[in-house]
């Protein structure tokens, strides 16, 4: 694990196989090939393969209202892919974006619901807040990696679950009377939503006003919200702190080589408490996104919902860049929406979505069995010839 | 006094078990110098195969194998990329963790009719408890030593794992390959062979860690069933500093601290001392990180763990 924490999981500089493949290749044939998998293990267990894919293609894109679906999806993750590639960046793993996302959640259901502001200002400071919180979650693990040495795969497990716990408890304390079966807490103001027109579009000038525009009428029909501008903005910025600020490069230094960067006069240990609080606060604001964008309260969890853990996937897909993880994030989201159709309308099984993330992910991992097949296809190509 | 410290040992034991195959599988992995942060996967399609097995075949020790041939069959795939194709193994573990509850989910809905749980398997039909009735009912020993076979098992492996890392020679060699693969391989080691030996234990050992949850501690497979055991597995061979006799103890504090949270969540414990279950559930992994602070120093990995050897390169 040692290694993972030093190096980071930088994917071109994998077993010797240096600059020999362009990312960008590699990740698009990881996706050709997962979707081969997937394609394969569907066919095993007698479904229609074609018939899936034509699903999902039909599930994103044939109304207005499940493109808006597939970009609800996606920017959750967005956000937690960011944090995970953040953390990359300095050499860190970051497996605890799930904790801070849920982190993000608490704190955006619990200020959404009590506080009474004015509308912009209500979100702003539950955005704040909520980032802030997390942000220090996550540098928690940072701090204790930095100080005592305690590995942050560790750390960020424990810390995934102990803030799990914590929105169960918030759940009970802060109880919504109506929901009995499955504890939720109380819906947030309508000020602090960041759904777009939400108080709006349900309104009869609204109402007449979507009956003209059949388009936004179906995409209304959705919680379509501000947090995939925030995603973007999010990306925008990381991308700029990494590339153009001498934080960035502090941080990326400590990534390539933390005895080298030490040896520069770098802070390595600020350093990891800096990586690890943006990771937190970025997969903090998903989680307030998700909140006052979405769902609007939290719910007693059994288990982790995976936003983190997903988060990890679409940062390997994006190859840790962070527009390629606005890509990645909405691929997954596309996938798991539309995957989500299969199991009703071909009787498949939806979590072959998993295998095929899983198998994308499988092929990422190895660029060198790509390198290999492309090769070996070049070199084909010429006996033809 | 007397019954609760018992009950507290039993279940310590019991909720241990799972995660010690699970992290004596880690230790070989890593020990020989592959990273397996797929254990959760592996663990998870051992757990279903266990209980899906078992309940088709209505032998419970068929699908305990089963389960472990499953873990195997993916860990095969894990080394397949991290040391035929000199994978990222960090990445690949990751894949592994889509894979294997992908897999699981998928095959239980195609068997069991759509559904992702198993159907439960007859208390008779579970692992059986050897000692059990030997001792008086509710007695200290009943208590503490009327366990499934899967837990003498696991605490049997904990030895011989020990004895196979530090006292035979494929020992040796799992651990020179771990350290100085270079090295190993020019004393004529085969160092992917070994390599692949030690992966493929780790995944039998995480499917066996599964199936001890889905065919003894419960009886059946659902999806919230493993959620993060394998990861608590990993976090506890990190916490042994890479030792099967370490991540052991490890497994034990965490299997204690669940004791004690199911034990203090008794209700007639709740009625002396009422703590949210929500609050007790936190203190497993509190105390994990108050322990790591305060009495683990810095763990060390063996030196090759996780940087895939490639003989070409200089």
């Amino acid at each position: 694990m040692s290694s993972v924490a030093q190096n980071g999981p930088d994917l071109q500089d994998v077993g010797g196989v240096r600059r020999k493949i362009h990312p960008l290749t590699l990740t698009l044939l990881s996706v050709l090939f997962g979707l081969v998998i997937g394609g394969i293990v569907l066919a095993l267990a007698g479904y229609d393969p074609f018939a899936a894919y034509w699903i999902i293609l039909q599930g994103t894109f044939s109304r207005p209202k499940y493109l808006a679906y597939t970009i609800i999806y996606a920017t959750p993750l967005i956000l937690t892919a960011l944090s995970v590639s953040f953390a990359f960046k300095t050499g860190l793993f970051n497996i605890g974006a799930e904790g801070q996302f849920i982190i993000g959640t608490i704190v955006a259901a619990v200020l959404g619901f009590y506080l009474k502001l004015p509308p912009i200002i209500h979100v702003l400071v539950c955005i704040v807040a909520g980032m802030a919180a997390a942000g220090l979650w996550g540098g928690l693990a940072g701090y204790l990696k930095a100080r005592f040495g305690v590995h942050e795969v560790i750390s960020t497990i424990m810390l995934n679950w102990i803030a799990l716990y914590l929105n169960n408890y918030v759940v009970t304390v802060i109880k919504n009377a109506r929901h009995l079966t499955n504890p939720t807490t109380p819906p947030i103001q309508p000020s602090a939503s960041i759904e777009f027109f939400s108080s709006w579009k349900d309104t009869a000038p609204g109402q007449s006003w979507r009956a003209l525009h059949p388009f936004w009428d179906d995409v209304f029909r959705t919680p379509l919200n501000l947090g995939i501008v925030l995603a973007v903005l999010a990306a925008v910025a990381i991308w700029y702190i990494l590339k153009r600020t001498t934080l960035g490069y502090q941080l990326r230094a400590v990534g390539f080589n933390r005895f080298a960067a030490e040896y520069g006069g770098i802070n390595v240990k600020r350093g990891m408490f800096i990586s690890m609080a943006i990771g937190g606060a970025l997969a903090g604001l998903a989680g307030v996104g998700h909140i006052l964008g979405w769902t609007k309260y939290i719910a007693s969890l059994a288990a982790s919902e995976g936003y983190g853990f997903n988060g990890l996937a679409v940062a390997l897909i994006g190859s840790s860049n962070p527009f390629g993880c606005i890509l990645a994030g909405l691929l997954f989201g596309m996938l798991s929406y539309g995957g989500s159709k299969i199991q009703n309308e071909l009787g498949a099984p939806t979590e072959i979505i998993n295998i095929v993330i899983g198998a994308i992910v499988f092929f990422i991992a190895m660029p060198k069995l790509i390198t290999l097949m492309i090769s070996r296809f070049r070199r084909g190509e010429k006996d033809v010839h | 006094m007397f019954t609760s410290v018992a009950f507290i040992i039993g279940t310590t034991l019991m909720y241990s078990t799972p995660l010690i195959f699970t992290a004596l599988g880690g230790t070989i992995s890593e020990n020989s110098g592959v990273i397996n942060l797929g254990l959760e996967g592996m663990m998870t399609m051992g757990a279903f195969m266990g209980a899906a097995i078992g309940y088709l075949s209505g032998n419970a020790w068929i699908g305990f194998i089963a389960a472990g041939l499953a873990g195997m069959a993916l860990s095969l795939l894990h080394g397949l990329a991290c040391i035929t194709f000199k994978a990222n193994q960090t990445v690949a573990g990751i894949a592994m963790n889509f894979i294997g509850p992908g897999l699981a989910l998928f095959l239980s809905r195609i068997l069991f009719k759509g559904g992702t749980e198993t159907p439960p398997l007859s208390l008779d039909a579970k692992i059986p408890r050897p000692l059990n009735g030997l001792f008086p009912q509710n007695s200290f020993l009943d208590n503490v030593l009327n366990q499934y076979w899967t837990v003498f098992i696991a605490f049997a492996l904990v030895f011989v794992v020990w004895f196979l890392l530090y006292r035979t020679r494929l020992g040796l060699r799992v651990r020179a390959c771990g350290e100085h693969p270079r090295a190993a391989d020019t004393l004529g080691i085969n160092v992917a062979l070994v390599q692949f030996t030690a992966v493929s234990i780790s995944g039998l050992l995480a499917g066996f860690g599964g199936a001890a949850m889905s065919v003894a501690v419960v009886a059946n497979f659902r999806p919230t069933l493993i959620s993060g055991q394998g990861f608590i597995a990993l976090a506890a061979m990190i916490f042994g500093k890479w030792k099967p006799q370490g991540a052991m103890w490890a497994c034990l504090l965490f299997g204690g601290a669940q004791g004690l949270v199911i034990f203090l969540g008794r209700s007639d414990i709740q009625a002396v001392l009422p703590i949210p279950s929500e609050i007790l559930s936190m203190i497993p992994f509190v105390l994990t990180l108050i322990i790591l602070v305060t009495f683990v120093g810095k763990a060390v990995a063996p030196t090759a763990d996780g940087i895939p050897y490639d003989k070409e390169t200089e």
